[in-house]
């Protein structure tokens, strides 16, 4: 009698379609928010390092002086963490899966080198003078530069020396 | 009398999911006594509290299970914002709850198909697998992952759920309802599985409460204690909760337990969705746990009742974090049920224990 009690639910599965998908040739449509891979919007990224700091596993390397953001797909647990606390929000988390590979090799994104020098073309080119006659306003920072001047008064020669042409003052 | 001999059971075989060695002494097919060991997947991740902020560690508190995944990270996260004095928004823990309890769902029915698989009853585990696999579906469109989440946060949680969403929630689950109670027809009215079942690997009731069993096997006991009762997050909202209990104390009174926490667990979530407050999802926390500060949380996971311990030293990094998970608790209780057994039963016995052992040893 035993064999009959799912009787009822296995004739009806006769009828119905099949739960699981002929995958390959047909696949399962991916969630929106699946977490699938990291994904980095390079053009925003400023190498601030965040993300390589709060990283759990270690995956992430921000390189400032290469201009490379790395990340290890298989050492990445796909937490999330790095999107959280990203200050540019320029990564996400892409709802497809990173391809499988044959190799363990870290993903490496050049942030472009056009995109920085025109930044700074276009931010630091009309800035360096307000920031100049700022500096010369805020009581602030005319604090800061007296201070220097005195702790260089207080340094020997050489060393006073070097700093200023450190400073090109 | 027959000549005594011990048969090592485990770590390896194919009716555990972890390993787990046991020492069975046995004369005439009878077990009269079995000593367990652990430490085969000692991974130290407690030890991992010092070296990743608070932050990070609830990536590695919802690793330690990954049945119990959400329980964990949910049970950490509570232990540290109390650890602080964070209060988290009301629709927050309403969020956190509907996930836990259906963990507890997709947990349970996972087991049910893993006894009928140990019995021997395989379209009945097919099946089984078939309606967790729409639990984990919910869980996939919700959270992004099928069995680890990182949805919760030291705060609050990450993701909200609309209305939309909810909808698919009440729709799949009252879907899974009825076909559900079909399973759990073949499992608690079949007579091959009652024969297989009843009155096999009694814990009686003062064994229970002495080696402090819980969950639903202290409840299959007639133990009524499940942490739910006391009411913490969401769980205070709940209009009725009394916990299910059986008296017979045997594998059926365990498997019957388990099966009737499914639907309540349904219920539970029906209800907070009806209830849930709008509002944020999470508060900023900000700072570290005061120097000697300590908290303590319980959480009823699907195998019972965890306790957390978290001390801070001042620094984002805590000084101590501990879990007493309940297969630690629930493993002197599998010796007990296993003397005088026979030998051919000690498969569904520890099956009905259901230990974790991830989780124990972390």
């Amino acid at each position: 009698m035993g064999a009959f009690k799912l009787g009822k639910m296995t004739f009806g599965s006769l009828f119905k379609k099949p739960e699981t998908v002929l995958y390959p040739v047909v696949t399962k449509p991916q969630p929106a928010g699946l977490k699938g891979h990291i994904a980095i919007d390079v053009d925003d990224c400023i190498l601030c390092g965040m993300c390589d700091r709060s990283c759990s596993t270690d995956c992430i390397r921000v390189d400032k002086q290469a201009r490379t953001w790395t990340i290890d797909r298989l050492q990445c647990v796909q937490c999330g963490y790095c999107i959280t606390v990203c200050p540019k929000k320029c990564l996400s988390m892409d709802p497809n899966y990173a391809p499988a590979s044959t190799v363990h090799e870290a993903d490496v994104f050049a942030v472009p080198e056009q995109a920085k020098p025109e930044k700074k073309a276009e931010t630091k080119t009309p800035e360096p003078a307000p920031a100049v006659e700022k500096a010369a306003e805020s009581p602030v920072e005319q604090h800061a530069d007296e201070q220097l001047v005195a702790l260089i008064g207080l340094m020997d020669e050489e060393k006073a020396a070097k700093v200023r042409s450190a400073l090109s003052m | 009398m027959g000549k005594k001999s011990v048969i090592p059971f485990g770590p390896q075989h194919p009716v555990l999911p972890e390993p787990l060695h046991l020492d069975l002494v046995v004369e005439d097919e009878v077990v009269i006594e079995a000593v367990p060991q652990i430490g085969f997947v000692h991974r130290g991740l407690e030890r991992l509290v010092q070296t990743k902020d608070y932050n990070q560690f609830i990536y590695v508190a919802e690793r330690i299970c990954g049945i119990c995944a959400f329980g964990h990270s949910m049970g950490y996260a509570e232990t540290v914002e109390r650890l602080m004095g964070v209060e988290i928004p009301k629709r927050a823990e309403y969020l956190r709850v509907i996930w836990h309890e259906l963990s507890r769902v997709h947990s349970h029915i996972l087991w049910l198909g893993l006894a009928a698989d140990a019995f021997g009853h395989e379209a009945l585990f097919m099946h089984c697998w078939r309606l967790r696999e729409r639990v984990l579906d919910l869980f996939e469109k919700t959270t992004g992952g099928r069995v680890i989440f990182s949805v919760v946060k030291v705060g609050g949680v990450q993701r909200d759920i609309d209305k939309d969403m909810f909808d698919q929630f009440i729709s799949t689950l009252e879907g899974i309802k009825d076909e559900y109670k079909q399973i759990c027809d073949a499992f608690l009215t079949d007579p091959s599985v009652y024969n297989r079942t009843a009155g096999v690997g009694l814990i009686p009731t003062e064994d229970a409460l002495n080696l402090s069993m819980v969950g639903p096997f202290a409840r299959a006991s007639n133990v009524g204690y499940d942490v739910r009762t006391l009411g913490n997050g969401a769980y205070g909202d709940l209009s009725d909760f009394s916990p299910i209990v059986s008296q017979n104390c045997d594998c059926y009174a365990r498997m019957e337990v388990r099966a009737a926490e499914v639907p309540q667990s349904i219920d539970i979530i029906e209800e907070l969705i009806a209830k849930i407050p709008a509002g944020d999802i999470a508060v900023p926390v900000k700072g570290s746990p005061a120097v000697d500060s300590e908290a303590c949380n319980v959480v009823e996971q699907p195998r019972g009742e965890c306790f957390y311990y978290a001390k801070g030293n001042g620094t984002k990094y805590l000084d101590r974090m501990r879990m007493r998970t309940p297969t630690s608790q629930n493993l002197a209780g599998m010796a007990v049920a296993l003397e005088g057994c026979d030998v051919a039963d000690v498969n569904m016995i520890v099956l009905t224990i259901d230990p974790c052992i991830s989780c124990t040893e972390r």
